[in-house]
C-alpha cells in the first residue's frame, strides 16, 4: 500500500492544447501559474466540486487555463470575468465559480466590474495573480508594478509621478461590506505555498457552501519577463513584493456568513407577460399589402409639447390596424425644453429604415421645427403647424394648414391635449388608411393608467377630426 | 529508492519528459535529496533527478513544482 501525492482536478493530458507537448502546460519553466493550478485542482477534487465548478479563464498567460482544469470552463474577454461569473451564477445558482485572473486583466481593464461584483458579494472565488507585470504581451507595466521596477514600458523604473503607485487590490476589496473572505498569499517558497493552499481551499469551501465572494491575491514572480531564476524569483517576492503587498488574511467571515439563498428567478412566460402586460397590450401581426401607400410622418416641436407621444399614439393606431409601423424619436438629453421630434412610418410592407428624410406629412408644433423640416416634405403632401406661431409663409407644392390646436383642445375639454387635437386633425386629413376605431383604441391604451383622461382625449380627438373635415 | 532496506521508504517520482528544469523542487526540498541532472530530456531540458535516498515524503517538491505531470511523491502506508 502506498499513497501517491499527485496532481488532482486537472486533466492527465491536455488535448485542447495539442501541439508537440500535449502533456505539459504552455507555461514557462518555473512559472507559478502551474503551482496555483495544482492547488485549485486539488481543492476542487478533494472537496468534490468538479461537477459544480466553472473555471473562468481570463486574457493573459492563463488564457488557456481551460486546457487544464477538469471542470466546467469558460474563456472570457479581457477583464470581463466578473461580469461573466455574475451571469453564470445567476442562471446556475449551484455553480462553484472560479475566476482566475491576472493583474492586467483584473486590476486594470477589469477593475470596475471586479469592484462591482465584490460589492454585490457575488458567489465567486477570485484568484488574482499579481506578478507585477503583463506577462503574455511581453513584460509591460501592470497596475501592480512596484515603484522603481523596470518593465518594457517603464525602462527607467516605475515613476509614481508619471505612473502612480502599485494598486493594492486585496485592501481595495476589503473596503467593501459584502466579501466573505479576503486574503493575500505568497508563492515565494514551499512554506508560503502551503499557506496559499489553505487560502485556496477556504475560498472554495465558501463557494461550496454558497456563502459569497472570496478574493485571494497571489503574489508570484514572472521568471521570464523579470529575468529571474527560481531562487531569484523567490527573493524578488520576499524582499520586494511582500514589502509592498503584505501577505495575510485580511478578512474571514466564513464561519458566520450564511448561504446566499437568492430567491429563484421566475422566467415563466406567464409571469413575463403579466409584468409587461403582454396579454392585453399587443398588436396583431402586420398584414403584407404592397399596394398600400407608405406614409412617413415627421412630428416636431419643443420637448414637453407631446410630439413624441403624438407619434406613439399614431404608431399604436397603425399597429392595431395591422400596418407595419416604426416610431423613431430624436431628442436631446434634457427632459423638457429642448427640441424633439419623431418619425412614424406606416406601411403595407416591412419598414426598412425608421429614419425619415422626406416626410409625406409634417406636423410642426413650433416655428424652428417648421423651418427646419418644411423643405423636406414630399411635393403634393401636407404640412400642419400650430396656429399659435401665426400665419407662416407657404411652400409651393405642399398643402399647409395653420391648426388652432390649443383652441380645439380647450373647446373639447382639455387645453393640455393639443397633441391629441393635432392627431385628430391629422387623422381627418391624411387618415393613413387607419380606421377611427384604431385611433380610439390607441388613446384608450395610452391612457390606461389614467382612465379619466380617456374620454377627454377621445373628445379632443373627435374635435380635431371635425375641424379637419371643415377645413379639408 | 533505496534497495538496502526491507521497509519501503517514500520517494519522489520524476517524470523526466515533463520536467522543465526550473529547479524549484530542488530549492523546496528540506533534505536536499534532489539535484539537477546531467541528461537532456527530449524537450531539451536538463531534468531534475532524485539522489536515490533520504526522501521523507513531505511533498514539498510536489507543491513547489509548477508542472502538473512532472512530479509525484510516493508514501508507503502500513
Amino acid at each position: 500500500m502506498e499513497k501517491i501525492i499527485q496532481a488532482q482536478g486537472l486533466y492527465k493530458t491536455f488535448p485542447r492544447k495539442g501541439g508537440a507537448a500535449p502533456t505539459a502546460t504552455h507555461y514557462c519553466p518555473g512559472c507559478d501559474h502551474g503551482v496555483l493550478h495544482k492547488l485549485i485542482g486539488e481543492a476542487m477534487a478533494e472537496l468534490g466540486l468538479q461537477d459544480r465548478a466553472v473555471v473562468i479563464s481570463p486574457v493573459g498567460c492563463s488564457v488557456f487555463a481551460y486546457y487544464y482544469f477538469d471542470a466546467g470552463n469558460v474563456q472570457v474577454a479581457h477583464g470581463r470575468a466578473a461580469a461573466v461569473a455574475t451571469g453564470i451564477s445567476r442562471v446556475r445558482d449551484d455553480a462553484v465559480i472560479v475566476s482566475y485572473q491576472g493583474d492586467g486583466d483584473l486590476a486594470s481593464i477589469g477593475l470596475n466590474e471586479t469592484m462591482q461584483a465584490a460589492n454585490r458579494g457575488e458567489k465567486i472565488a477570485v484568484f488574482f495573480v499579481n506578478n507585477t507585470v503583463y506577462g503574455m504581451t511581453g513584460g509591460q507595466m501592470a497596475p501592480t508594478t512596484l515603484v522603481g521596477e523596470k518593465t518594457e514600458t517603464t525602462p527607467l523604473g516605475r515613476d509614481p509621478r508619471y505612473a502612480g503607485y502599485p494598486l493594492h487590490m486585496a485592501e481595495l476589496v476589503n473596503q467593501l461590506r459584502a466579501p466573505v473572505y479576503v486574503a493575500r498569499v505568497s508563492f515565494a517558497d514551499v512554506g508560503r505555498i502551503r499557506k496559499a493552499r489553505q487560502a485556496v481551499r477556504k475560498a472554495l469551501e465558501i463557494q461550496r457552501d454558497g456563502k459569497g465572494y472570496a478574493f485571494v491575491e497571489c503574489l508570484m514572480a514572472c521568471p521570464t519577463n523579470l529575468k529571474l531564476d527560481a531562487a531569484g524569483a523567490s527573493r524578488f517576492i520576499i524582499d520586494q513584493m511582500e514589502k509592498e503587498f503584505p501577505p495575510g488574511v485580511l478578512r474571514d467571515r466564513s464561519a458566520e456568513a450564511e448561504a446566499f439563498a437568492r430567491p429563484g428567478a421566475d422566467y415563466a412566460r406567464e409571469t413575463i407577460e403579466n409584468i409587461y402586460h403582454l396579454a392585453e397590450d399587443h398588436a396583431p401581426d402586420a398584414e403584407h399589402d404592397p399596394a398600400a401607400p407608405t406614409h412617413a410622418v415627421k412630428i416636431a416641436g419643443f420637448g414637453g409639447q407631446g410630439v413624441l407621444s403624438m407619434g406613439i399614439l399614431l404608431a399604436r393606431a397603425g399597429c392595431a390596424a395591422g400596418k407595419n409601423v416604426s416610431w423613431y424619436p430624436s431628442y436631446g438629453p434634457e427632459q423638457r425644453g429642448g427640441t424633439a421630434n419623431c418619425g412614424v412610418v406606416i406601411s403595407g410592407v416591412k419598414v426598412g429604415s425608421p429614419v425619415i428624410a422626406r416626410p409625406t406629412v409634417l406636423v410642426a408644433m413650433n416655428r424652428p421645427s417648421l423651418e427646419k423640416f418644411l423643405g423636406d416634405v414630399v411635393d403634393g403632401w401636407l404640412v400642419l403647424y400650430d396656429a399659435a406661431m401665426g400665419e407662416m409663409p407657404g411652400r409651393e407644392g405642399v398643402k399647409m394648414l395653420a391648426v388652432p390646436a390649443h383652441e380645439i383642445a380647450e373647446g373639447a375639454g382639455s387645453a393640455r391635449a393639443t397633441n391629441t387635437a393635432m392627431l385628430g386633425v391629422m387623422a381627418g386629413l391624411a387618415g393613413f388608411g387607419i380606421d377611427e376605431k384604431f385611433y380610439l383604441d390607441a388613446i384608450a391604451r395610452n391612457f390606461a393608467a389614467k382612465p379619466k383622461l380617456v374620454p377627454v382625449n377621445e373628445a379632443v380627438f373627435a374635435a380635431g377630426k371635425a375641424w379637419a373635415q371643415a377645413h379639408a | 529508492m533505496s534497495s538496502e532496506s526491507a521497509t519501503p521508504k517514500p520517494y519522489p517520482e520524476i517524470n523526466t519528459l515533463e520536467c522543465k528544469a526550473c529547479g524549484r523542487c530542488i530549492l523546496a526540498c528540506p533534505k536536499k535529496v534532489l539535484e539537477k541532472g546531467t541528461q537532456l530530456n527530449e524537450r531539451g531540458y536538463v531534468f531534475t533527478v532524485y539522489k536515490g535516498e533520504g526522501c521523507i515524503g513531505c511533498a514539498s517538491c510536489f507543491y513547489a513544482c509548477p508542472e502538473p505531470n512532472a512530479l509525484s511523491v510516493h508514501i508507503p502506508q502500513k
